[in-house]
Parts: structure tokens; C-alpha cells; sequence
């Protein structure tokens, strides 16, 4: 009543303001913080993904490469005829005809030192469950068991449609799983918290269950063995890493290979037969369709049910039957009867025609109009001296290794197998996969789904195609299906919805790129096959550190990369540099920066962006060019007998250097020598116009040799160059996660896309 | 070309504005279509945010502001406030936190062991992590 009163309401109220005030200015001040940390993991994601994509086209080049060699080179001398030869074939092994090539596991024995799981045959829901339990504590397999696994697997395999047909009346639910790439722990995670298959649970695995990490073998071991217990209920799909060719670049062959120091050449050739009989995408309830990679403007699912799959090895290496082959065919047939022992053309078995690149749009006119034709393809001739006296003796070759593919039509096989030699004893001749069949396997396996409409080729991964909404709702609509179920790509939550809802994907490898880059998903399907997601990151570390520490640490590991990408290309930027500094002070702007980097390392990122992270020092606007690249070069490390130039050459050539090796070490042993890298080298660095001198090459054979006795260690080379890419980062708690830590948060209505 | 709404905030603020939710709704207003799709023309964005730049609109928030903000919700001026009274302020006042973020900002500022925030200290500690 008195101005007492009043005046402490006017306080109050004052008060009250200010706190308002003060909360909303710290609110403000808090978004504006999270906002920038999203730009940075964007920025961040960005990175991984670009680089991971450049890392598959490589892939692509380096195979039309060996097409290349294929189809053009002309060994100028004996010793390179030999060369070639010795690189484009495989020993055979196990000669004696008695030897089933899948049945030689009954001949190993397992000591009584082995503490490992056992199995036995037929398998028991006991025994997977066992498995599970026993990798996760860190056991290992023994190499008898793996094999007669890989032979059970095959044998299911075989009798399996090329699209699984699966009803949800018998299971109440369906769980379908996305790329686990060899990341045990996230396997494990899922079957902790969502439960062990069963009768009563369904389980759908969409490929890509190998490579990358480094329990893949384990993986695989356990998928198997409960699709062999729960024929019904387990269902796998084919990924495009379930694929010896990309195996060999992405870790698979070397984890199998020094797991398995004995067997493990047996073990990947058996899991050759096992990848191509991969059933190709599974069906539910006629309406749900899960494939790998996504569809194009062209699949057609009837055609897919017909093919014989297993004719398609490696989407790489495959070649085509073409109408002008008939000829060459009676030719062949008419070739087979030399019968000198020799070795195997490896790649030869699809097809005795003119190899062509698998990455060749062909005449393939009903949709070439839908497609842009940008895919890199096998070198060009134009303007090769070589093509020239090679055209002549192209035939030559041709007749050469019809010759030696010749050989191939006398061996038998009990069993339908695709691999050596695919005769129908009916016909005489041999089935392949014609074009058609090729892309619409290769399409269901490597495609991506894009926001505009329309169908154009797949340019940054080098196979499939981008798909549009359009494509997606021609398809639906075409098989009256609901939605598509597809993986292949990481999502930053594991998950994405797109084309309206029509399409999922899905990713089950948590934390792919780097602790704290991703959340991995698994989503389930009830009675109304109403998506249901589950998402989870299986590593303790990550929960306990903030998103700023995630975000941070992510970023660290994608600056890293970045920054070594920019170090393998210095002489390059140097080039360019320079045209921008034509009063050759040294210096350039940050603009023209920015345009070099992206001109030359066509990444499409953000660089402007990202430059206060990877250029320390600038003076006002402008860059000190030199200095900038002498930096970088010190931050990698290298040896002192190693060139910077040289260095360079390796690290930006790493990839390929080591698929060339494995490639070239056809029998696995570890070693290749001297001479093989040199010769194979200066043929992929000319190929590839890479200026590097015949000096330079030798130095490099020279520096790699470390002992000098004219032979190299495959790993050791790469580990001393810090070439290997960890495939643990330090520091990671891979324990099995709680379930009091695991982050879940079930939503059926995303708000991605 | 063009962008979701929604990420507009995202872009402004990453480009060092620091408008409030209230200013940023306006803006978003400001750009969208006479139908309102969820979308926003770059062609429409571009000119709009080149001028808020060149007006050095929506500044950011000095140290010293910001610390001064949290000293007039520490009452009692101890030097920190607790987990719950962080918590009323950020979630009744102001523009108020969703969930998701107040949990956010929870697990980086919070000491566990105190259950409170020493409001200086989380400033200093910010401020560095963003240069």
C-alpha cells in the first residue's frame, strides 16, 4: 500500500527483466556455439566422405588398368611375356584331382593345444551362440573349422534364389541390418540388445560385412553359422564388398591372410565361391524390398531372378559375352585341343572374348540416353605409339590366351561351381553373364540414391548409378512394393530416410570413419512392416565425452587425412601456384588458394572454410606458397634416404602400390620381388601418365628393399612408410558396451530428410 | 539452388552473426516463399545476408557480456550456479532450451562431482575451444 510496496514490486519486476535478459543472452550466445561445432562436424563428414569416394575411384582406375594391360600391351621381350603372365595368373594348387578343393579341411587337424570353439556338422543354435561368445573373448577360429563352415555355407547358398522370398507370418518381426564392415563390437552390440536370432526373430544382413575393420573373418564366421542353423529365419544379402577384387584393397585379403598364415590362400579361394552365391537382395512379404547399394532405371527384378549369379565373381573383373563372340567361340572350341600343362589365366574364366573394361558403357542404346557417360574408363589409344604395333598383335595375344583358356574346358567339377572352368557339358560352350545381367547386378550393388530426379551413372564411386526419386517410385509402383530397404553409405545418425520416405538406409558400422564420427542403426519391421530404428555407437569412449570432444576428435582425424592428401600433391599445387603468382613474389591470395587446392585435388570441399585449419599463417590476405608446402612436407614423416618427391609419389599412389602388390602376389606368400613392382610400376605409372623417370623408379625399388636380396616384404614396406592405415584408432575401449550406456533412442518418425 | 529453412540458422550463425530465435524466425519469414515450402532461394538468401554482413547485424556476444549475463542469475553471488538452477533458467527464461539441448549444454558445463557450473571457468574454456 505504501511506496514501499510498490517499489520492491519494481525491483521484483526489474529483477524479473533481468533474468530474462541475461537467460535469453546466454541462450543466444549457446546456439550460435552449437551452430558453428555442426558446421565443423558437416566440414568434417565432408572430408571422410570425399576422400573415402576419390579412394573407390582409384580403385576403378587401377582395374581398367590391368583391363588395359589385358587388351593392349604387347611384350616387347620374353621376359616381360613371362612377367605379364606370371601377373595375370594363379598357381594352381592342390593338383591331385582326388582333393574336392572344398573338402581339404578334413585332411587338417586340430592340435589339442587349440582352446578355440569347436564346431560340428550338422550345426547346433548351441554352436553359433558359442561362436559369438568366443570371438568376443578374442578367440580365434581354427582354420579347419572356418573351412568346413565356408563349405556348409556354400552348399546352403547354392540352393538359394538369386531374391530371398521372406514372410512375416512366422516371425513376429524382421531386424534388417546395414554394413557392418568388420566391426565385431557392433555385431555383438546388436544381437545383445536386440536379441540372438531365432524362429521367433528374423534377421536381415544387407552385404557389406567385410573389409575396413578388423574382425571381418569373425563376422562372417558368425553370420554363416546362424544362416546354417536358421535357414528360415537368417537371410544375407550380397554387398559390393563381398567381392574378392575390392577385398584385396579394402583389408579383407590381408586379415585372412595373416590370421591365417597356413590356409588362409584356401580360405580365400573358398570364400570366393561363397561371395558369388550370395543370394542378391531379399524380399518381405512382397512388398519390402532390401537390397545392397539401390536401383536404377533399368532393374528389373524378374531378369534378376533368372541370372545365374554366381557367374559374377567380381563386379571388377567381369567380363561380357558379346554377339561377336560366336565366332571366336568356335574357334575356341576348336583350340582346346593343346593340352600343355601351364598355368591359369585367374581373370580369364568368364570370358573368352575380347575382355572389355567392365566400366565401358556399352551399346547398351534403349537407356544410354538416361545415363551421362562420364565414368572413367581403361586408357584411351589415342595417341599411344604403342596402339599402333599393338593393334596387330592384339589378335596375337588373343589367340594366345584362348589358348591357354583352352585348358580349362577338360577339368570337371562334381558341383555347380563358377569357378576355373564353367562348361555345360551339353553345349560345349561356356555360359557367361551377358552385358544386360552385368549392370543389373552391378546397378543393385554400387548405386546411390540422389535428390533430383532422373537415372545418370555413378562418376564418383565408378559403377551403379544415381538414382532419383522418380526411378524409386517407377519401381515401387512397377512391383506394387511399399519402400526400399538399402545400406552402402555411412549416415552420420545411422540412418536416412529420402524419395519421400520411400527409401531407407541403413548403417550399421558405428563410428566408421573415427570414435565419434557416426551412430550406427538396425531397423526392425512389425506385422504392418512399419519402420521401426534403433540406433547405437559401440564404444564406451564416445559416451563419455562431449559432443565437442566427439566433434573435435573426428575433426582432428579428417584434418590428418586432408592434410596428407594435399602433401601427395604438392608438386602439382607448386605448378599452380605459381601460374597465380605472376609477379613471382611468392605469394597469392587465399582466393586463388582455395581454387588451386580444389582445381587440383578435385575434392569438392569447402576450402575457404576449412583454411584456417590446414594454412597456420598468412600475412593479412595473402599465403607464402613455398613455405606453406615445406610445412606440410614436415609434418609427414618420412625417410632420410626417401626424396620428399618420392615420398610423395608413394603416398599418393598408396592405395594402388598395395593392390598392385597383393595382385602381383598371386599365391599370397607376402613377398613379391623387385622386379615385378618395377616392371608393374613403370606400367601403371606410364599408363596413368604419372612423370616419374626410370632413375626415380629404381630408386624407389632400391630404397623399398630393405635386406637387398631382391625381394619385398609387403607389409613391412608399408609400415615403414606409415602406409598403413590404422584400422584401430589408439586410444579405442572396444570392450562390449552396457546396455545402461548404450545410447537408444527408438523413433519410428525420423526427422531426416 | 536452394536450402531447408530450418538450416538457416545454422548458416547465419556460422558465418559469425548471433541473432536470437526471435530475430531468426522474422528473418526466416523474411525469405521464405509466399507459399512457405520448408525451402529458401539462395537467389533470395544471397542479397538478404550480404547486407545483414555489411550492417554487422546480430554482433556476437563479448567475454565479458556473457560472464556478467551469469553473474545476475548467480543471486548469491558464490561464483557458480547449480545443475537445477541452470536448468529453470535455461529452460523457463529467455528463449527457452528444448530438451535436447539443455542436455547438451549440461554434459559439457556440469561438474559432476559439484553438480554445478563455475560459470567462468566454462566460458574461458568455450571461448578457447572455438578459436
Amino acid at each position: 500500500m505504501g511506496s514501499g510496496t510498490s517499489t520492491q514490486h519494481h525491483f521484483a519486476f526489474q529483477n524479473a527483466e533481468r533474468a530474462f535478459k541475461a537467460a535469453a543472452l546466454i541462450q543466444r550466445w549457446y546456439r550460435r556455439y552449437m551452430a558453428r561445432l555442426e558446421m565443423r562436424r558437416r566440414c568434417t563428414w565432408n572430408i571422410f566422405q570425399s576422400i573415402e569416394y576419390a579412394g573407390q575411384q582409384d580403385q576403378v582406375k587401377l582395374h581398367d588398368f590391368f583391363s588395359y594391360l589385358m587388351d593392349h600391351f604387347t611384350p616387347s621381350s620374353h621376359n616381360e611375356r613371362d612377367f605379364l603372365t606370371r601377373i595375370f595368373t594363379e598357381e594352381r594348387f592342390a593338383q591331385d584331382s582326388q582333393m574336392e578343393k572344398c573338402s581339404d579341411y578334413e585332411s587338417i587337424e586340430v592340435p589339442d593345444s587349440y582352446r578355440g570353439p569347436h564346431l560340428s556338422f550338422p550345426l547346433l543354435p548351441d554352436h553359433a551362440t558359442a561362436l559369438v561368445e568366443a570371438f568376443r573373448l578374442k578367440q580365434q577360429l581354427h582354420a579347419r573349422y572356418v573351412l568346413n563352415l565356408l563349405y556348409e555355407t556354400k552348399k546352403h547358398l547354392v540352393q538359394l534364389p538369386n531374391i530371398n522370398r521372406v514372410s512375416t507370418c512366422y516371425s513376429e518381426e524382421i531386424t534388417v541390418c546395414g554394413d557392418l564392415h568388420g566391426q565385431l563390437d557392433d555385431l555383438i552390440f546388436i544381437f545383445y540388445k536386440n536379441g540372438l536370432p531365432s524362429p521367433e526373430r528374423s534377421y536381415v544382413f544387407n552385404g557389406d560385412f567385410v573389409d575396413r575393420g578388423k574382425d571381418s573373418v569373425e563376422i562372417l564366421m558368425i553370420l554363416f553359422a546362424f544362416m546354417l542353423v536358421y535357414p528360415k529365419e537368417f537371410h544375407l544379402n550380397r554387398g559390393n564388398h563381398e567381392d574378392p577384387m575390392v577385398n584385396l584393397r579394402y583389408g579383407f585379403t590381408k586379415e585372412v591372410m595373416s590370421k591365417y598364415k597356413i590356409h588362409g590362400k584356401e580360405i580365400l579361394r573358398t570364400l570366393k565361391d561363397v561371395f558369388c552365391w550370395l543370394p542378391l537382395a531379399t524380399l518381405i512379404d512382397e512388398k519390402v524390398l532390401i537390397l545392397h547399394g539401390g536401383v536404377s532405371d533399368i532393374t528389373d527384378l524378374e531378369l534378376l531372378d533368372k541370372i545365374e549369379r554366381c557367374k559374377i565373381v567380381s563386379i571388377m573383373r567381369c567380363k561380357t559375352r558379346q554377339k561377336s563372340e560366336n565366332q571366336m567361340e568356335e574357334q575356341r572350341i576348336a583350340n582346346q585341343k593343346s593340352s600343355a600343362q601351364g598355368p591359369i589365366p585367374w581373370f580369364l574364366p568368364q570370358s573368352r572374348s575380347l575382355p572389355s573394361s567392365p566400366l565401358r558403357l556399352g551399346p547398351y542404346k534403349a537407356h544410354k540416353s538416361s545415363r551421362s557417360s562420364s565414368i572413367p574408363s581403361g586408357g584411351s589409344l589415342d595417341g599411344r605409339e604403342l596402339s599402333q604395333r599393338v593393334r596387330s598383335s592384339v589378335e596375337l595375344e588373343l589367340e594366345r590366351c584362348r589358348q591357354q583358356a583352352g585348358l580349362l574346358v577338360t577339368e570337371e567339377k562334381e558341383e555347380p561351381s563358377c569357378s576355373a572352368s564353367e562348361t555345360d557339358s551339353d553345349t560345349g560352350e561356356l555360359r557367361k553373364p551377358t552385358q544386360e545381367e552385368w549392370r543389373q547386378v552391378v546397378d543393385i550393388l554400387w548405386s546411390d540414391p540422389m535428390a533430383q530426379e532422373g537415372c545418370k551413372a555413378n562418376t564418383i564411386r565408378g559403377g551403379g548409378c544415381y538414382f532419383g526419386p522418380d526411378v524409386t517410385e517407377q519401381l515401387l509402383q512397377k512391383y506394387k512394393l511399399q519402400f526400399l530397404i538399402r545400406s552402402h553409405e555411412c549416415k552420420p545418425e545411422g540412418y536416412e530416410f529420402c524419395h519421400n520416405r520411400k527409401v531407407l538406409t541403413i548403417f550399421s558400422a558405428s563410428n566408421y570413419y573415427e570414435v565419434g564420427s557416426n551412430r550406427g542403426a538396425y531397423v526392425k519391421l512389425g506385422p504392418a512392416l512399419t519402420p521401426h530404428i534403433v540406433q547405437y555407437q559401440a564404444n564406451k569412449v564416445t559416451h563419455t565425452l562431449t559432443m565437442r570432444q566427439r566433434i573435435s576428435r573426428v575433426e582432428e582425424s579428417a584434418l590428418r587425412a586432408l592434410r596428407e592428401k594435399l602433401f601427395a600433391h604438392s608438386s602439382n599445387l607448386l605448378i599452380e601456384f605459381k601460374k597465380h603468382d605472376v609477379d613471382k613474389v611468392g605469394l597469392i591470395t587465399l582466393s586463388d588458394w582455395a581454387a588451386v587446392v580444389e582445381s587440383v585435388l578435385h575434392l569438392g570441399l569447402p576450402w575457404r572454410m576449412l583454411r584456417p585449419q590446414l594454412v597456420n599463417s598468412s600475412a593479412g590476405n595473402m599465403l607464402e606458397y613455398k613455405s606453406w608446402l615445406k610445412n606440410l612436407a614436415e609434418e609427414q614423416l618420412s625417410r632420410e634416404n626417401i626424396q620428399s618427391s618420392l615420398l610423395e609419389t608413394l603416398y599418393r599412389n598408396r592405395s594402388n602400390l598395395e593392390t598392385i602388390f597383393r595382385i602381383i602376389d598371386s599365391d599370397h606368400s607376402g613377398f613379391i620381388s623387385l622386379d615385378e613392382l618395377r616392371q608393374t610400376w613403370k606400367l601403371f605409372s606410364s599408363h596413368m601418365n604419372i612423370d616419374v623417370t626410370d632413375d626415380c623408379i629404381c630408386d624407389l625399388a632400391r630404397s623399398i628393399d630393405f635386406n637387398k636380396d631382391g625381394h619385398i616384404d609387403i607389409n613391412e614396406f608399408l609400415e615403414a612408410f606409415r602406409l598403413v592405415e590404422k584400422t584401430c584408432p589408439e586410444g579405442d575401449a572396444s570392450e562390449c558396451p552396457q546396455a545402461t550406456n548404450a545410447e537408444d533412442s527408438g523413433c519410428s518418425s525420423p526427422g531426416a530428410c | 539452388m536452394k536450402m531447408r529453412a530450418r538450416e538457416i540458422g545454422t548458416i547465419i550463425r556460422s558465418l559469425g552473426c548471433c541473432p536470437s530465435e526471435g530475430e531468426l524466425h522474422d528473418l526466416i519469414a523474411e525469405l521464405e516463399e509466399e507459399e512457405p515450402t520448408g525451402y529458401i532461394r539462395f537467389e533470395k538468401f544471397l542479397p538478404v545476408m550480404t547486407e545483414i554482413l555489411l550492417e554487422r547485424r546480430y554482433r556476437p556476444i563479448p567475454e565479458d557480456v556473457l560472464l556478467r549475463a551469469f553473474e545476475v542469475l548467480d543471486t548469491a553471488k558464490r561464483g557458480f550456479l547449480t545443475k537445477d538452477e541452470l536448468i529453470k533458467y535455461m529452460t523457463e527464461e529467455g528463449e527457452p532450451f528444448s530438451q535436447e539441448e539443455m542436455e547438451e549444454m549440461l554434459s559439457a558445463a556440469i561438474d559432476p562431482e559439484s553438480n554445478s557450473i563455475n560459470y567462468k571457468d566454462y566460458i574461458s574454456m568455450m571461448v578457447i575451444d572455438e578459436n
